[in-house]
Formats: C-alpha cells, structure tokens, sequence
C-alpha cells in the first residue's frame, strides 16, 4: 500500500501523517522551516511565496489556536486564507463531509487545512479528491480524533533540534494521556523516525493505548523513574473531561502522581528542557512554577509553530 | 421436471461422498447417484463435465434488508445475489426494521421469500421485543411463523436477569438461542480490536475482553437454563478457548465465524479503509489463525457470510462514523474454496462447513446433503475459473466488501433449488 500523502515520486503531495513518512522528508521540512523563523523578525513580515492561492481552513471541530497559527502562516506566505467553522454551518444542517469538501473544490481551493473529530477524516477526503481527479488540491492534518496532528509533532521537532541539536543523542519523555492525544502519536512517530535512541511513555495504564510498546517506546508508570537523566520532557493536556470517572479518579490525584513539578523535573538531566502543546491545565499535568520555569520552551514552541507551517505549506503547494 | 447431472465430480460431505458420477433429479427432490433410477427419462441434461456438483450453500446469516432499510437492499437483489452465489437456505437475523418480534412480520417476510420463489428463508426471531433486552418475544409463536432460532444479532442484552429469563425460557421448548458474545458496556463507543492498529490510527478500541466477558456469561447461562446455544461470530482465539473448554466439560454448544474474520486482520483497516468497520471488530493476526484453524478441525462449527449490505453513504464517511458490516452472500463460496486452498483443507471438509454443518446448526433436515430424497438444492460451480470481485460483479445491492478488486477462485454455473434452474451463469465462449 502506498502511503497516501506521497506522489508516485516519493514527494510530499499531502501532509495527513508523520507516521510512515521518511526521515529525509521530516529533515527537510525542519531545513526549510528554519529562513521561515526570521520573517518574523522583519517590518514587512511577508513572502510572496503563495501569492494567489486560496487556502481554506476547514475546521470541524472547535480551535482557536490552531487554526489562527496556519492562517498567520499562510497570510505571511500572502497566500488568500477562508476560515470555515464548519461544527457550526454545514454539518448541523445535515451535509456530509464530502459535499462540503465538493463545494469547496468548486470555489477553486488550492488548499485545505482539516480538523475533525473523527480520526482519519483527511484521509478520507484525500482519497475523494484523488478519485475526482483533484491532485492538485493539498491536504493538510490540523488534528483529526486521536490520530494525528502533524504540524504540532514537526514544530515540537523543530523545537528540540533548536535546543538539542542531535536527535541520536537524546532521552526524551511523553508524558500524560498518551490514549487520547493526537499529539503524542504524531510525537512518537517523528521522534522514533529521526533516530531518538529512547522515546519513553509515562502515564497510567488507563491513558496508554493497547500495545504501546510497538510503536517504539519504553512504559514508565512512575514518573520519577521515567524522568530520571532524560533531556526532553513532552507534557500532553489532559482534557477536563477525562480527570474524574472511569480513567482517572482526580485531577488532584493526577497531579500528585504525574503532575510535572521542580522536584520531579530535578530527576531529569540539568539542561533538559520542558515542552507542552498548550493549553496547559496549571495545577493538573504542569506546575506553574515548571511551566513558567527557565526549562520551559513553550512559547518558543508556539513562534517555531508558525515557521514551520509556513515551510509544509510552501513545500506543498509552491 | 427430470434433469440429469451428467459427469461432475459430486461431492456430498454428509454422505463422504467425492467421486466423478451423475445426479439424478425429480419432482424437486434427489432420486438417485450413480445409475438412474428405472425408467428415468431425463427432460434436461447437465453437462458437469469438470465441475463440482454440491449441496447448496447455507448461509447462517443473511441480511436481506427488508423491512426497513430497502434502500440497503430488497429481497429481491438479495435473493439474485444468494442465487449467483449458489446459496440456496438463508437464515435471516432479526435486526430488520421493525424487528421480526411478531409473527405476522415473519410471515409476511417467509410469504414475500417464497413468491421470489428463490432461496429457502429461515427467519431467526428476536428474542425480546425489538431487540431491546426488555421483554421477551412470543417464541412460541413465532416458531409456529416459521422462526428456527431466537437472536439478539449483534444488540447484546445489557440486562443479564433477562437474558438469563430467556434463555430458560427458550429452554421450555428447546428452541434454540443464538447469541453474539458482545458485552455491552466493554464494547461501548470503540470500532477497532484493542491492539498495535487501532492505536497507531487512534481509533477507539474494543478489547477482547468484550467477546470473552459477554461468552463466558452465555456459556454459564446456558449450562443453568439448558438452554441450546449457538455462538455466532467468534472473532477472538480467547473466545475459541472458552469454547473449547465448555465443550471439554462436556456442554454442548456449536459456534460460527464469518468470511470476513476468517480471511482479514485488523491490519487490513490499512489507511481507514472503512470496508473493514465490521462487527465484531477484525482481531489480530494471531486471532485470524486461530480462528482458521479451529474451523478446520471442526471446533468451529460453519462459516457464513454475515451478509449486510450497506449503501454507499454508509460507507463514504470516516471510519468511526461509517456503518459497519460487509456484503457477502456472492463470496461465501468463493471465500470458503480460497480458505481450503491456503490451508489445505480437503474441498468436502470446506464445504461441509458451508452445506450440512450448517444445515445441523438451523436444523434443515432435507437439504445441505445429496441423499436421494433430500431436497434437489444444488450448487454446480468450476472450482478453477478466477473472479474479479467488482462493484458490477456482485448483484447484491450492498456493493460495500473488503474484498472488492481481488480474485477468488469458484464461479457458479448453476443453482438449482427444489430441482429447477434458479440460476445459469452466461459463459463466453471458449
């Protein structure tokens, strides 16, 4: 089977995954995101890079940052950017996904940006295009169920090359509701892809999916021992509703146990550096003491995050 | 109406039967193998010349989609496809809209079946009102409608003093229960076995802890009630275990598994393929060779289509929001001659699991064997000849498979039942 975000030449047609794509891809995303960063810095910070083409960002599902992130990385690249709300038009009044993607194709979009609920909704929506003949329409993943979020695995990436420079060298933690995150998956993916010799996992058993462990990671249940001499710690949100019931008892008890504080950080190399995809539940997953410590490259994560949107989207659609 | 089956290799598993000899028809009834009986005067005469002459197939479960959800498929469509599949007895799970919770409903669906005139139908009867684990279904009844069996389909009763009611209940006329090892709350909300692929795609997983939690209360229950049990659907090696060790303490229960598990893992999902959104979820690899083997010996009892046509609509959404089930009835054969040729399986003992294995299960005494004065159903099909399997192939009208775009050995040449030609396949010229 190919993998369905390549061209038959191997290039990058869609970016849906980091799961099964090549190192050298992943590589070269972060090089290009790299020029990306100081158009930031400049009065005029724009490129006229996708100047003409229209961008829709098509979001089934509720997000703020997320979505003003791409569309500040595409109106940097001068690109035309249409925000769709779509949890709150088309789909409560009964249009499926694929009408609503049919009716964009028909506006000449150039590209979509997705979030869905439902894990592999932009898969889907590939394989509609490709079955229309619309190859020229590009996909990209902003999150979809618990599958993947490609763009915040890459800017998390590009975030520990920044401070860490060499992957091969690094210990680095996941810790949290690795069951549920898009996120983690997408981390796990890039990190065990660019050769980090230990990705760990630490959380209850009740937020691990089954058979974890096959997708490259070692399982720490405790965080102390699961922090010890690690370079890299991925705090992941805990979302509110999964606090209290069947999978975890309290947020208070949760943060007792795998809360990140000084203390338990203190188990970590002296230099290693603390990241977190944001929001952050204060007081549940972070202290705030830690999220607003000198480790602590969450904003950095936030200002990479847009440099490096910018490079998948050039590299896409250019 | 006389027809003889000239020159085929007949094989009839019930009797051991697998030998080139010709087949003699009347009255819709077999009357003799081997030499005619006296004064047999053929109207039509079959050339099986390097065919296999079989019983028809029968299929422990085929949705035919009516009443309720003819937009799925019609009796009609669906009995076209059973014909071009060499299925000539369906049993047909309750899951219609309204559910077969009434005797008049039964009726009308046996008397709509045998005015098509085609497959022989036998309803499965709910057994409560509307599937819903409440209140129990008139079985009495509805056997004297026409019901074999009383099922859930794949609705589990969350209440267990219910299901255990009624399956004592069943148990006052011995009729028989067929259950789905589904535990409800276990398999709430998830649409992929709890393994490596739904976590690397970040689908809800169904443990298989909902197949063997749900099979070890059923086993329980039935050994208290004395109620007859037959699991449909196994999906696990766990679940086959229980089995085997229920049987080894001397309970007697019987078990199906369907084409799909049979021949598909959950690796098979591959890029959210939702052709493969089945229920019971595809379990793993090792779980697919369990399950392969314990049909070959005979542990699993039969192997059935799980027919359940679903549109297009159904299937064009995202894998967690799609409709689960495949369309079968026109791979049952196909799928069963593949699986004897991957595992080696002599051909009867494959097809004794479609034909009189299955036939045990419904309780079909005069069909599923090659007896003389059994029913005349009869499948004639080239063991040979590859088929694509395409959306135009199938003339079901769920067009939805995983097996769309492969090849499969067996094609159909003609289905009889009760002695006449249901079903000719148009062959090109050589």
């Amino acid at each position: 089977m190919r993998n369905p975000q390549l061209t038959k030449n191997g290039e990058l047609q869609h970016l849906l995954t980091l799961d099964g794509l090549p190192r050298e891809i992943l590589t070269a995303i972060l090089d290009t995101a790299e020029p990306f960063t100081e158009v930031a810095e400049r009065e005029v910070k724009k490129l006229p890079i996708l100047r003409g083409k229209s961008i829709f960002n098509l979001f089934f599902e509720n997000s703020t940052r997320t979505r003003t992130t791409f569309e500040i990385a595409a109106k940097r690249l001068s690109a035309d950017v249409v925000n769709l709300n779509v949890s709150t038009s088309s789909t409560s009044k009964g249009e499926s996904l694929l009408d609503t993607v049919d009716n964009l194709c028909a506006m000449q979009a150039d590209m979509f940006v997705v979030r869905h609920a439902a894990s592999g909704a932009p898969f889907l929506i590939t394989q509609h295009l490709a079955a229309n003949g619309r190859n020229d329409i590009h996909v990209i993943n902003a999150g979809d169920g618990r599958h993947a979020h490609p763009t915040q695995g890459l800017l998390d990436m590009y975030t520990i090359r920044h401070y860490k420079q060499d992957f091969t060298q690094l210990t680095v933690a996941v810790v949290g509701d690795v069951l549920h995150s898009r996120v983690a998956r997408s981390q796990i993916s890039a990190l065990t892809t660019l050769g980090v010799p230990e990705v760990r996992v630490i959380a209850p058993k009740t937020l691990l999916p089954a058979e974890v462990e096959k997708l490259g990671v070692r399982v720490f249940h405790d965080m102390r021992e699961g922090l010890r001499d690690v370079d890299v710690v991925m705090m992941l949100r805990l979302q509110n509703e999964r606090m209290s019931g069947a999978l975890l008892p309290t947020p208070q008890e949760f943060y007792k146990v795998w809360g990140l504080t000084a203390e338990k950080l203190a188990l970590a190399k002296s230099d290693a550096i603390v990241m977190h995809p944001g929001p952050m539940n204060r007081g549940v997953e972070i202290d705030s003491a830690v999220a607003d410590g000198a480790q602590a490259v969450i904003l950095p994560q936030v200002t990479f995050g847009i440099a490096v949107r910018m490079a998948v989207m050039s590299m896409l659609a250019a | 109406m006389n027809i003889t089956i000239s020159n085929g290799r007949v094989i009839d598993p019930a009797n051991g039967i697998d030998a080139v000899q010709d087949l003699f028809v009347s009255g819709g009834k077999i009357v003799a193998l081997g030499t005619p009986p006296e004064g047999f005067d053929a109207d039509r005469i079959i050339d099986a010349s390097g065919l296999v002459v079989s019983p028809g197939l029968i299929d422990l479960a085929a949705r035919l989609r009516e009443p309720g959800f003819e937009y799925r498929a019609t009796l009609e469509s669906e009995m076209d496809a059973a014909m071009a599949g060499g299925v000539t007895s369906l049993a047909i799970p309750p899951d219609t809209d309204p559910v077969l919770d009434e005797p008049g409903l039964v009726e009308m669906l046996c008397h709509r079946a045998k005015k098509l005139n085609r497959a022989h139908v036998y309803p499965v009867g709910a057994l409560t009102i509307g599937l819903k684990g409440e209140r129990l279904s008139e079985m009495a009844e509805l056997v004297d409608s026409g019901c074999v069996a009383f099922s859930q389909s794949n609705v589990p009763i969350v209440d267990n003093a219910v299901l255990w009611r009624a399956m004592q209940y069943a148990a006052t006329f011995d009729f028989r229960v067929w259950l789905q090892p589904i535990a409800p709350f276990l398999s709430r909300g998830g649409f992929a076995h709890d393994g490596e692929v739904a976590s690397r795609l970040g689908l809800a997983g169904i443990p298989v802890a909902a197949e063997t939690v749900a099979l070890f209360t059923y086993l329980q229950l039935a050994r208290q009630t004395g109620a007859r049990l037959h699991v449909t659907r196994l999906s696990s090696a766990e679940g086959l275990k229980l089995i085997d060790q229920a049987r080894a303490e001397g309970m007697d229960v019987t078990c199906d598994v369907s084409i799909n598990h049979l021949h598909l893992c959950d690796l098979d999902i591959g890029y959210f393929n939702s052709h493969c959104h089945l229920v019971p979820p595809l379990r793993s690899q090792r779980d697919r060779e369990a399950l392969c083997q314990g049909l070959i010996d005979g542990r699993i009892n039969a192997l059935c289509s799980d027919h359940t046509p679903v549109d297009d609509d159904g299937k064009l959404t995202p894998f967690s929001e799609s409709e689960p089930g495949a369309t079968g009835l026109e791979l049952l054969l196909p799928l069963t001659l593949k699986w004897a040729e991957l595992s080696g399986v002599g051909l009867s003992t494959a097809l004794a699991r479609v034909t009189s294995d299955a036939g045990r299960i419904v309780g079909i005494t005069k069909a599923g064997h090659l007896s003389p004065g059994a029913r005349a159903d009869i499948c004639i099909f080239d063991p040979e000849a590859e088929r694509r399997i395409t959306r135009d192939s199938l003339r079901s009208q769920g067009k939805n498979t995983p097996f769309l775009g492969i090849e499969l050995p067996g094609r159909v040449n003609y289905t009889l039942v009760e002695g006449k030609v249901m079903y000719e396949a148009v062959l090109s010229a050589p």
